[in-house]
């Protein structure tokens, strides 16, 4: 078992996280108690010299960011209050991800009404489709989220950010009404359970792995209430769109948060995605020696294997070379747990020169335009759309169930999404599986749930093979020589 | 006082209104859809007073506040269980919507029974079957939450 509970930390250890450093002021005859990383940021935007787990604060935002589903509900909460501007146009974030491009009349109806309070607030940080991605791969992209932020968001994977080393968390549209007026947000301070990452994972481990490896293992309200940090040496062998995806699911195990150490990775990640204000704004806060965790655990990442959520809750994971015969029907590559570039460039790897099995339904959705040109630039685009997968603009689409890809009775579904409760991604009896995007692709080529390990070992088509189901003048591969019923992988 | 709907743990917010729904503003037309994935009687039986008892971690998932809100619309009196996942609990505080945690009244109540809540002394009379259960006390500053109606008072008053 790669996962060791200690029931407290060991207070005399040094939690210092590698390549971290101390930029905050430190306070004359301070005799503050220790504080964890999540706390120390709360704090610090609350104006006070210390918190302690249970207490209620207020903190003053960075960002408060809604949705074409959340935030329409906020706006009308906001003029319940009588508010006229909101509290800094430059601080709202609005971004239309779920039912766009609009799904149906309904829903275009809601993201006309994000539309019109945004033109109307003079809000700059609205994205319309075309420039639109899902949030939360799109605000870290855009420069928008800096280390050391306090950031709110009607959607609960905001967490995502506690990838920069922020403090981000989910709320409700009233939360972001009261935001989007005032400015600032309660808190009950959490506790936290720190993890100690070692070790470097395998070639087809990756950081959706490794927090479902978690999530399996602690449970799906493990950490109810509480912070989730991330630290330790093997922190060095996870990339950023691996610490995103972690972060991203802190919410699956019912954390407040989830958070990462700033490092040279976080700092280069700054720089690349042009945040030039968030760079000057960034605070690096690093967790006191001696700071209080509920629980620490131990995780030593060469030991956790593909991992695979089964229906219907994401703490029901097996490894994938353990998932048995799983038939499936559609396989999803995307979302805002794993539509980033990294994610897109191992279901390319994985599909070049392969096909999608017949029978199922490969849809492949990058998170952002940005990525999405990317993959059109490095030629993963391509790759796709030979091997017979679709390849969609951004939207948030099916993960919840709202469009592109809903399963019907019976249906299985393979996932890189992050819930896969009933009826989540359609129908009541339709079965989604929880997985990496490497799982995903190889479950794509074979029909069914594997480690991509075992995939990898059958032969790739030959380059003179087209490989398109349909050629470019509309044969059927089936007619084709040296391809017989599509499945010659 | 009203009768208890009585549902397992971790009921999530995609199964208490489905996100296929969440293109709907009206609240009224929305709850129609209310608990359907888990309970399709539930929107056309519930009557006001009634509550929801259920399992540890109750609301898990999104941070739709259309979950609470729906609840509320139905006339759900209170939705009592053990824990409930955080953003549920500070959405149903924010919109006022009662919620009571308590293990005991959760493993106790079975579908069915009649239920009555007192919210300033946190007790739970199940008069069907004769008991009593005490909640787990609110903070104060959820208490207060409470006292002023939701947050929209809470920020009318502090701010406007």
């Amino acid at each position: 078992m790669a996962i060791i509970i200690r029931p407290k930390a060991e207070k005399s250890k040094d939690e210092k996280p590698v390549n971290a450093e101390d930029r905050q002021p430190k306070l004359k005859h301070s005799k503050k108690p220790p504080m964890t990383m999540t706390q120390k940021i709360l704090a610090a935007h609350a104006g006070l010299d210390f918190v302690k787990p249970g207490q209620f604060i207020e903190a003053n935002l960075d960002a408060a960011l809604a949705n074409d589903i959340t935030g329409p509900v906020a706006i009308r909460e906001f003029e319940r209050m009588g508010a006229k501007r909101v509290f800094d146009n430059t601080k709202i974030m609005l971004v239309p991800d779920h039912f766009t491009p609009n799904k149906d009349i309904k829903a275009a109806e809601q993201a006309k009404e994000l539309r019109d309070f945004a033109k109307k607030q003079g809000i700059v940080n609205y994205f319309e489709v075309g420039v639109m991605g899902i949030e939360h791969a799109l605000l870290p992209e855009q420069g928008l989220v800096a280390a050391g932020d306090v950031v709110i968001g009607a959607d609960s994977h905001t967490c995502t950010y506690g990838a920069l080393g922020a403090f981000a968390t989910g709320i409700g549209s009233t939360d972001m009404a009261a935001g989007m007026v005032t400015g600032k947000a309660w808190f009950k301070v959490p506790s936290a359970i720190r993890f100690e990452l070692t070790g470097k994972p395998g070639k087809w481990v990756s950081g959706k792995d490794v927090i479902l490896h978690i999530i399996g293992k602690i449970g799906v309200d493990g950490a109810l209430y509480k912070s989730m940090e991330f630290t330790g040496s093997g922190l060095e062998n996870l990339s950023m769109d691996d610490r995103f995806a972690m972060a991203n699911m802190a919410i699956e195990a019912g954390a407040k948060n989830g958070i990462f150490p700033v490092d040279d990775k976080t700092r280069a990640y700054m720089r690349a995605h042009r945040s030039k204000t968030a760079e000057k704004h960034a605070h690096t806060y690093v967790a006191d020696s001696g700071a209080e965790y509920e629980n620490v655990f131990e995780i030593d990442l060469s030991r956790i294997k593909p991992t695979v959520s089964f229906p219907h809750l994401p703490d029901n994971t097996r490894t994938a070379d353990k998932a048995g015969n799983v038939k499936i029907d559609q396989v999803v590559i995307g979302s805002c747990t794993n539509g980033r570039l990294e994610d897109m460039a191992v279901a390319a790897k994985i599909l070049k020169r392969r096909r999608v099995a017949d029978g199922v339904r490969c849809i492949i959705i990058p998170a952002t335009q940005r990525v999405y040109l990317d993959c059109v630039q490095l030629g993963y685009a391509e790759t796709f759309i030979k091997a017979g997968a679709v390849f969609s603009t951004p939207t948030c689409g099916p993960c919840l169930g709202g469009h592109m890809g809903i399963l019907a009775a019976g249906e299985r579904a393979v996932s890189t999404t992050n819930r896969n409760f009933v009826g989540r991604m359609g129908h009541t009896d339709s079965e989604v599986y929880l997985a990496s995007p490497a799982v995903a692709a190889a479950s794509a080529v074979m029909g069914k749930i594997v480690d991509p390990e075992k995939l990898l070992a059958r032969k790739r088509l030959s380059p003179g093979v087209p490989f398109a189901r349909t050629t470019d003048n509309g044969t059927s591969q089936k007619k084709q020589k040296g391809v017989q019923n599509g499945k010659s992988i | 006082m009203g009768k208890a709907y009585k549902y397992g743990e971790n009921v999530d917010t995609d199964v208490i209104i489905p996100a296929r729904y969440l293109n709907i503003a009206d609240p009224k037309e929305l709850s129609l859809h209310a608990m359907e994935d888990i309970d399709k009687d539930f929107a056309k039986t519930v009557k006001r007073g009634d509550v929801i008892v259920a399992g540890k971690n109750f609301g898990s998932g999104s941070s739709r506040e259309h979950a609470p809100l729906v609840l509320k619309t139905v006339g759900i009196k209170a939705v009592i269980a053990p824990t409930f996942a955080r953003i549920f609990y500070r959405n149903a505080f924010n919109i006022g919507l009662p919620i009571l945690e308590s293990r005991e009244a959760s493993e106790k109540i079975d579908a069915g029974d009649e239920i009555d809540v007192n919210f300033k002394t946190g007790r739970i009379r199940n008069k069907t079957k004769k008991e009593t259960y005490q909640a787990e006390p609110f903070p104060e500053f959820m208490s207060s939450l409470i006292e002023k109606g939701g947050l929209v008072n809470y920020v009318k008053e502090k701010k406007l």
